[in-house]
């Protein structure tokens, strides 16, 4: 190649942006530049009182169209069958390092003391939508369980399965766990969990993004670590693309 | 170390090393920014004023998809984008509080940038329009003209600032912190959407400021932003 002005300026351009490309790949850049994600986790959780709570709307305020993310029916024929049965047959297991296991019906889920808040869901890729959920303290949940004292972190086993044929799950600390917003919600905006919303029972943590918030909850699961647990890093997405574990930001 | 100001040989002492060690730290932080926010603005092109906004709801805005010579990474990875996105930030917000403590405390806001109100009067200001029209930009002193000083204070207190003040009002977990943010500006959508326009503005100031350097003299403006040594017209180099 002939080493003119415009090629010298195309390499270096190239060069510059296939630079970064290779330093993202490289795994010792890549733990530097998670040090900026460890430490917006541990400064937001200095910096947040244990049970701040996340911004809540009036009815006004509400989108109009609560668009559906992720999937949209879960696939297979057991969750066709609950759906035909009006979910009467499903069971909201809390076990792992409980000192009594649970399995929840979802009318035993909606007769325990409810909590009903008009919040923002923000998606990872960046839209936003207000809707009002009604559903279970995960606190009482776990009160009626009893966490043993090892255990640090709940993992939420889904229904349903993604594109990768990959069983959706996530999880959080016991802080979010613990929260006053962070329920196990079945209702929408006063109706009764859509599928697409993740009937019957779908995660609420509101001060994180929404990936966290699991739909078509199965399995709740008590553990020490989360080194264990499938792919090791808490959750689908973290698993699969690398997505940030702690979502606040 | 000599103190801004001090002539020696034809040239002049115009930046000091804290300014020039913040304006390439800056510079990387800011390039990475950009370019990484390209790609977060590839996973959902529109934007939206108010609390909420979404598929479903009208946009203001919607953004060409970005190719990915202009991205980081290169290929659409929104997981890695985020992570370059929120390291780069911690570099950019606390190089820019760095700079401004300095700033404050050696006297570099007083002297170089602050503007006065007579500065700012219309026959001043089409004085300096018609200079730099004539491709003039220095001053008797060697210091910055007028619309030097306006878009620097521009970007140092308006667009920089609000960059980083609109970035957290996008974290669910410091609204939690600082609700006030969120009614600061009318909601996390139009939040979302001042950081894309003050974005957009931070990449037409670098345009601008880059054609400008070629214009006035890239070797000697470039220099004094490595050694600090500005050398003085008719000593060209």
């Amino acid at each position: 190649m002939i080493l003119t002005r415009r090629n010298l300026l195309l390499t270096a351009g190239a060069g510059l942006v296939t630079g970064c490309d290779t330093l993202g790949q490289n795994p010792t850049f890549r733990e530097v530049l998670k040090l900026g994600e460890k430490g917006n986790f541990a400064i937001q959780r200095s910096l947040q009182q244990r049970s701040a709570l996340a911004r809540e709307f009036d009815r006004t305020q509400i989108s109009p169209i609560f668009r559906v993310n992720g999937t949209h029916v879960p696939a297979g024929e057991a969750y066709a069958q609950h759906t035909a049965e009006k979910f009467v047959n499903w069971r909201l297991r809390v076990e792992g390092l409980v000192n009594r296991p649970l399995a929840v019906s979802p009318a035993q889920l909606q007769q325990m003391p409810k909590r009903t808040q008009i919040t923002r869901h923000d998606c990872v890729e960046g839209w936003s939508a207000i809707g009002e959920w009604t559903g279970a303290p995960l606190k009482l949940l776990l009160d009626a369980a009893g966490l043993k004292p090892q255990a640090r972190y709940l993992v939420f086993h889904c229904a349903d399965r993604m594109g990768t044929g990959e069983m959706y799950y996530e999880s959080i600390d016991l802080i979010d766990a613990l929260h006053p917003q962070t329920i196990l919600a079945w209702a929408l905006n006063g109706q009764a969990l859509s599928v697409g919303h993740g009937a019957p029972v779908r995660l609420r943590v509101e001060r994180q993004l929404g990936y966290k918030h699991a739909k078509y909850v199965e399995r709740i699961e008590a553990v020490a670590d989360l080194t264990t647990i499938r792919g090791g890093k808490g959750g689908y997405w973290e698993d699969g693309s690398g997505y940030q574990w702690y979502a606040g930001i | 170390m000599p103190s801004p100001g001090t002539e020696r040989d034809g040239r002049i002492f115009r930046h000091r090393l804290s300014t020039r060690l913040w304006h390439w730290i800056n510079a990387v932080a800011v390039i990475v920014l950009l370019m990484s926010g390209l790609t977060i603005s590839n996973a959902h092109p529109r934007l939206y004023w108010g609390h909420y906004g979404a598929n479903f709801d009208a946009a203001w805005l919607t953004l060409p998809r970005f190719p990915g010579w202009a991205t980081i990474p290169t290929g659409y990875n929104l997981a890695l984008a985020r992570e370059w996105h929120f390291a780069f930030a911690w570099v950019f917000a606390f190089g820019l509080l760095f700079f401004m403590l300095r700033a404050l405390m050696n006297g570099h806001f007083r002297r170089d940038i602050a503007l006065g109100v007579k500065d700012v009067a219309p026959s001043h200001l089409w004085q300096d329009v018609k200079r730099h029209l004539r491709l003039n930009f220095e001053t008797p002193g060697g210091g910055y003209n007028l619309l030097q000083k306006i878009t620097y204070s521009l970007v140092l207190f308006v667009l920089l600032p609000l960059l980083i003040l609109t970035g957290l009002t996008l974290s669910p977990g410091m609204n939690a912190v600082l609700p006030w943010l969120i009614d600061l500006f009318g909601g996390r959508q139009s939040a979302r959407s001042i950081h894309f326009i003050c974005a957009g503005g931070m990449a037409l100031f670098i345009a601008v400021h880059l054609v400008l350097v070629v214009l006035a003299g890239p070797i000697n403006e470039v220099r004094s932003m490595i050694t600090g040594w500005f050398r003085v017209k008719g000593e060209q180099s």
